[in-house]
């Protein structure tokens, strides 16, 4: 307990014994609900926060089919975009903004986030990125999740930039105006097939 | 969905149906690696003899982007966000779980060997008869009053974690006809940025239905599934209390140049 609020942060430390290969991954499988689920894991802000939105959305397998038993996690920049060092991402305080969230999907492959529009971090246009966990998914996927009213960021966007148009749109947030008292945008997550949604590889 | 799986059309395959899948795509990435290829360090995410895959991998190639602020960083957690208690899943009840007492412990690691410090590290696994606390488990094995089989820690300055558990059992599935799972541990890892963001299992050694479990073989190449297995350290074992395991994990990222330390150490 000696580092009590220092964040994690890679250090340098005495000689490694061998080449460091990547561990891999594996798929999260069915029965993470008891584990990684956790109380306030939506809600990066309460919902009565008077610029809270809804980021909510299904997500589907290459049937068409609602996956219900995935697990999304969004990580994002605060409105003015700045990346959050504040601890308490699990154990919630109601008023700090960490930017990280997590949620598994209901039987319906439905989940909602209630948190708040990030501001531009960098160069990219705003964007909250997302993280697909889910049984027959054996490495996780990375998409970003846009927003329509920043169309005119979009035509610089490295990323937007370089997809074909209707590519493009999959990872644009539908705008659904105020719902319940929240302006509510709509994520949805096609994993297969049919408007198949854009998933990013940041190794290159 | 049915946790059923088969190809569409067809009904449950069996192991050797199922393994002699297994072999040919181990044979197909092997070739790739005669042939000058790199060596596949992840699992493929289309990987037919695990049934559950057909339908949720990406047909689409992965577009390659440069990772922005928000890839490059990550959440923060730290000492207040767990208690240290969490770590020890044999205390969390009334009364001692049943099964074969461990320690599992180990460091994270970057792709240049760098320690990650202060992150946080979730586990969860099946109990001693291989049934775990889910309730879509219905595998007729008794559930353990004294394991739920979740834990979490924060990482030291030296990237050090050290879980006390029992060892899980392994378990039948619904992938094929007399499908078992190797025992093996969750983990849910972060790293000092997003890109670094790993979940992951931990198997043990010399378990016999390695070559049969079509998970762990999604790793296509057989020393990179092999980083998956812990291994048994004495040194680790604690007299008259629990038997040691040591698993170091690696979190490589867009900024880790492991080619050029691997150049370095050979």
């Amino acid at each position: 307990m000696t580092d009590f609020v220092e964040v994690a942060a890679a250090v340098p430390t005495p000689a490694p014994q061998k080449p460091a290969l990547q561990t891999p991954s594996q798929t999260v499988g069915p029965f993470y609900g008891y584990a990684l689920p956790y109380d306030g894991g939506p809600q990066l802000v309460p919902g009565y926060h008077p610029r809270a939105i809804r980021f909510h959305g299904t997500i589907t397998d290459g049937d068409g089919e609602p996956i219900l038993d995935a697990l999304l996690e969004i990580w994002q920049a605060d409105e003015s975009g700045t990346l959050s060092r504040e601890l308490s991402s699990i154990d919630r305080d109601g008023f700090t903004f960490t930017g990280f969230g997590r949620c598994a999907t209901t039987i319906g492959g439905h989940y909602t986030f209630t948190t708040l529009k990030p501001g531009a971090a960098g160069a990219a246009a705003p964007y909250i990125l997302v993280t697909l966990f889910a049984r027959g998914i054996t490495h996780h996927l990375f998409t970003r999740a846009y927003f329509a009213e920043d169309a005119a960021l979009h035509q610089t966007d490295a990323v937007l930039g370089a997809l074909p148009a209707e590519r493009r749109d999959t990872l644009i947030c539908v705008s659904e105006g105020i719902v319940g008292g929240a302006e509510s945008y709509r994520f949805d997550i096609r994993v297969q097939g049919e408007n198949e949604t854009v998933f990013l590889d940041f190794d290159a | 969905m049915s946790h059923t799986a088969s190809r569409p059309g067809t009904g449950p395959a069996t192991q050797n149906e199922i393994t002699a899948e297994i072999e040919t795509i181990e044979a197909d990435a092997a070739a790739r690696v005669a042939a000058g290829g790199s060596p596949e360090l992840q699992p493929r995410r289309d990987y037919a003899p695990y049934r559950s895959s057909l339908l949720r991998y990406p047909t689409h190639e992965l577009v390659r982007v440069d990772p922005e602020e928000v890839e490059r960083v990550s959440p923060a957690f730290g000492h207040t966000d767990v208690n240290v208690l969490e770590s020890d899943l044999t205390i969390q009840h009334a009364g001692e779980p049943i099964g074969e007492r461990m320690t599992v412990s180990g460091r994270v690691l970057d792709g240049e060997g760098r320690a990650v410090r202060h992150q946080l590290i979730e586990v969860w696994q099946a109990n001693a008869g291989g049934r775990y606390v889910h309730k879509r488990d219905q595998h007729p094995a008794p559930l353990d009053p004294n394991f739920t089989g979740v834990g979490r820690a924060i990482t030291g300055s030296m990237g050090e974690y050290s879980f006390t558990t029992i060892k899980p059992g392994p378990y039948p599935w619904k992938n094929h006809m007399n499908a078992w799972r190797p025992a093996h541990i969750h983990f849910s890892l972060f790293g000092t940025a997003f890109t670094q963001r790993l979940i992951t299992q931990m198997y043990f050694p010399g378990d016999p239905l390695f070559a049969l479990d079509p998970i762990y073989q999604s790793i296509a190449d057989a020393d990179a599934r092999a980083r998956l297995v812990g291994q048994y350290d004495h040194s680790l074992s604690v007299p008259e209390f629990s038997l040691g395991y040591r698993w170091d994990i690696v979190l490589t990222g867009p900024k880790s140049t492991w080619m050029e330390s691997e150049e370095d150490h050979d």
